[in-house]
């Protein structure tokens, strides 16, 4: 046999996969819901019970940063009946006609809605018309204890902002590994906050301040990525990573698992932190709407936010559930923060094109140095 | 002229022409659109731009006043031409790598006895079975500090602490030669296996030590699967984005990956303007290299 025989071999093996691909692709019928979240953000055992009560199949995909998401939206059709989006790029996807308004007489459980988040949330969606709160959170600090210790100090709180932006202090981490989200919108209203300027700020001389910052600091980071730190803190590998504040814990459950002695913490930095919220959307085009209206019903039953909230570590936004969760969850200021927390948790709107380019600009030059 | 001789031309001309076809559907017809965008506003709207000209019948007016502002942006920030240059770098380095080890890897194949050569390819190409991206992911627990390797190294007593790979370009240039040798081990022993032996034994003959035979005789030989490897590791791997993506730090950006972000960031118009630069800067060289071989009556 020849070397072109075997590579015939290949092509006509790599045809015949993607005839089979396309095949079942063509059998989804009716009784199959897609939908789109953010990586690790669900407990199965949740997607199991919605299929065995209602016969309907889900298919589950998931990213990592919401640029990816956006991308689809905007190309046009994803496929998608139910999309798990962060609110602060609603307001930029209402007006362009991308989501089908929720029918809320479809979705009896929205009575268990909290009130709080709705009304935060009706910030970004008005009327609360498009979106069903799914989980919020903070982006915050997550740490390894017992590296930290071992190079700041057996006393040493982290509590700041400081930690990672005083260029005194970070470098003290620089060998241990630190790594930071790969996320505009999270990364500059914080250098912005820390700086004491507005964290909201579309303006371009602080967008530069805070850029010149993350610059200074970028020696001594290791990676900008928006899932990697999650197994990077769980493994051990790093010291400390800005990440969501859900992502953090779920580290820590998953290094207590392991027994590796890596114990992990989450702080929400005293300067404040970026409150934000992943809610459920249905796409205009979306080919079975009323497969995802059961869903979104279904997973807002009290007993079900609460095992997903129990799960993946995060605060839902539905108030009947509370009463449910693990102590472990309820009482954890990380998930749920106690009021004078909440008040330091500061909101963004979504940046306009001109802004959109210098951040991403600003952005770009600060990850590769140049 | 026969009559059955008639339609038989005119099925010949129609073969020679699937090849433009073809070349017109899948290359042209994409990369004028790509070049619409790239001369378009980046907009809020659906799809996120805003064209300065839709169909023949604005395009008059549309080239009285050229819009090459995304072109411009891209020529005045430093930080493209760097990343292209960076990228050119790691792409040379990875042929480089991949020829130092896929050439004596295709030569032993083809030297190996003929009933054991279909295994050795086999080998080769094995890896191909695994999904591309779980052999990345793959070397990140290798790599990673007291990773696989580290343990390895670690308990031979080779090093003492951990070597910080991953995240490094080092990391990158590893994952890169790892995911292309196969097209590089591939075309060469094609070429390898044709070579007439007889020439080597009447280098021999003529008193040429295996050096001299190998320099003068196998190498120039060898050079169209040499060339074919070459473009096949080199092409796809200046545009790489999933490796540097998973194995490298914040200093390994490449084209490809801010390609992603200038794209995943709603400006479709400038990273268009990007992709168009990098097709440019890839296909220019390659002609002119084909055109100089063709000049010179020789190679593939």
């Amino acid at each position: 046999m020849t070397a072109r025989d075997w590579l015939k071999g290949i092509v006509s093996g790599a045809v015949l996969g993607l005839a089979l691909l396309a095949a079942n692709s063509a059998g989804a019928q009716n009784k199959e819901l897609r939908i789109y979240n953010w990586s690790d953000y669900v407990d199965p055992e949740v997607l199991d019970a919605f299929k065995t009560e209602t016969g309907i199949t889900v298919v589950y995909d998931t990213f990592d940063q919401m640029e990816t998401v956006e991308t689809k939206l905007l190309a046009g059709k994803t496929g998608y009946d139910l999309i798990v989006v962060t609110a602060s790029f609603l307001p930029r996807h209402i007006p362009l006609g991308l989501y089908a308004p929720i029918d809320a007489a479809k979705v009896p459980n929205l009575k268990n809605a909290w009130p709080e988040i709705q009304g935060r949330l009706a910030k970004y969606d008005p009327g609360n018309r498009y979106a069903v709160n799914y989980m919020w959170g903070t982006t915050g600090i997550g740490y390894n204890v017992a590296k930290i210790r071992e190079r700041l100090g057996p006393d040493v709180v982290i509590d700041s902002w400081k930690i990672l932006f005083d260029p005194d202090q970070i470098k003290k981490l620089s060998n241990c590994g630190v790594h930071v989200l790969d996320a505009v919108e999270e990364m500059f209203p914080a250098a912005l906050r820390y700086l004491g300027l507005n964290p909201d700020s579309k303006v371009e001389a602080d967008l530069n301040r805070a850029g010149d910052l993350l610059r200074k600091i970028r020696p001594h980071i290791q990676k900008f990525h928006s899932s990697e730190y999650i197994n990077a803190l769980a493994n051990g590998d790093i010291c400390l990573a800005v990440g969501y504040s859900g992502d953090v814990l779920q580290a820590k459950k998953r290094a207590e698992e392991a027994r590796n002695k890596v114990e992990i913490a989450y702080a929400i930095p005293k300067e404040g932190a970026l409150m934000w919220f992943d809610s459920f959307v249905i796409p205009k085009d979306a080919g079975n709407p009323e497969a995802a209206l059961k869903f979104i019903d279904f997973v807002n039953r009290p007993a079900m936010a609460a095992k997903n909230s129990d799960f993946i570590q995060y605060a839902n936004g539905n108030l009947a559930s509370q009463p449910l969760l693990s102590v472990a969850v309820r009482d954890n200021p990380g998930i749920y923060p106690p009021e004078a927390v909440m008040g330091r948790l500061y909101t963004i709107t979504p940046y306009d094109q001109k802004s959109q380019r210098l951040v991403n600009r600003l952005w770009t030059r600060v990850k590769t140095g140049k | 002229m026969s009559a059955s001789a008639v339609p038989a031309a005119r099925l010949g001309r129609l073969v020679l022409a699937a090849p433009y076809l073809w070349l017109l559907l899948f290359f042209l017809a994409p990369f004028a659109m790509v070049l619409r965008i790239a001369l378009s506003d980046a907009d809020t709207a659906l799809p996120p731009y805003a064209p300065h000209f839709e169909g023949i019948a604005t395009l008059w007016s549309f080239l009285g006043k050229l819009d090459f502002e995304n072109f411009r942006l891209l020529a005045d920030d430093s930080l493209y031409g760097q990343t292209y240059l960076y990228s050119l770098r790691i792409a040379a380095l990875t042929t480089l790598i991949a020829l130092a080890i896929g050439y004596p890897l295709a030569y032993a194949i083809a030297a190996a006895p003929r009933r054991w050569r279909p295994v050795l390819l086999v080998l080769v190409v094995l890896p191909f079975w695994t999904s591309f991206l779980i052999r990345v992911y793959a070397w990140i627990g290798i790599l990673r500090p007291e990773g696989l390797l580290d343990m390895v190294l670690g308990s031979l007593g080779l090093t003492s602490e951990p070597l910080r790979l991953l995240n490094t370009e080092a990391a990158v240039l590893i994952g890169m030669v790892y995911s292309y040798l196969p097209f590089m081990v591939l075309p060469l022993y094609a070429t390898l296996e044709k070579l007439d032996r007889s020439l080597l034994e009447a280098a021999a003959d003529l008193g040429a030590a295996p050096a001299t035979a190998f320099l003068t005789v196998t190498l120039p030989l060898s050079r169209p699967g040499l060339f074919a490897g070459a473009a096949l590791v080199f092409i796809p791997s200046v545009g790489e984005f999933v490796i540097p993506d998973l194995l490298g730090g914040p200093d390994t950006m490449m084209i490809g990956n801010l390609l992603w972000t200038t794209f995943s960031s709603r400006d479709w118009p400038l990273a268009s303007a990007v992709a168009i630069i990098l097709l440019v800067a890839l296909v220019l060289p390659l002609a002119w290299l084909q055109r100089a071989r063709l000049a010179r009556g020789g190679g593939v």
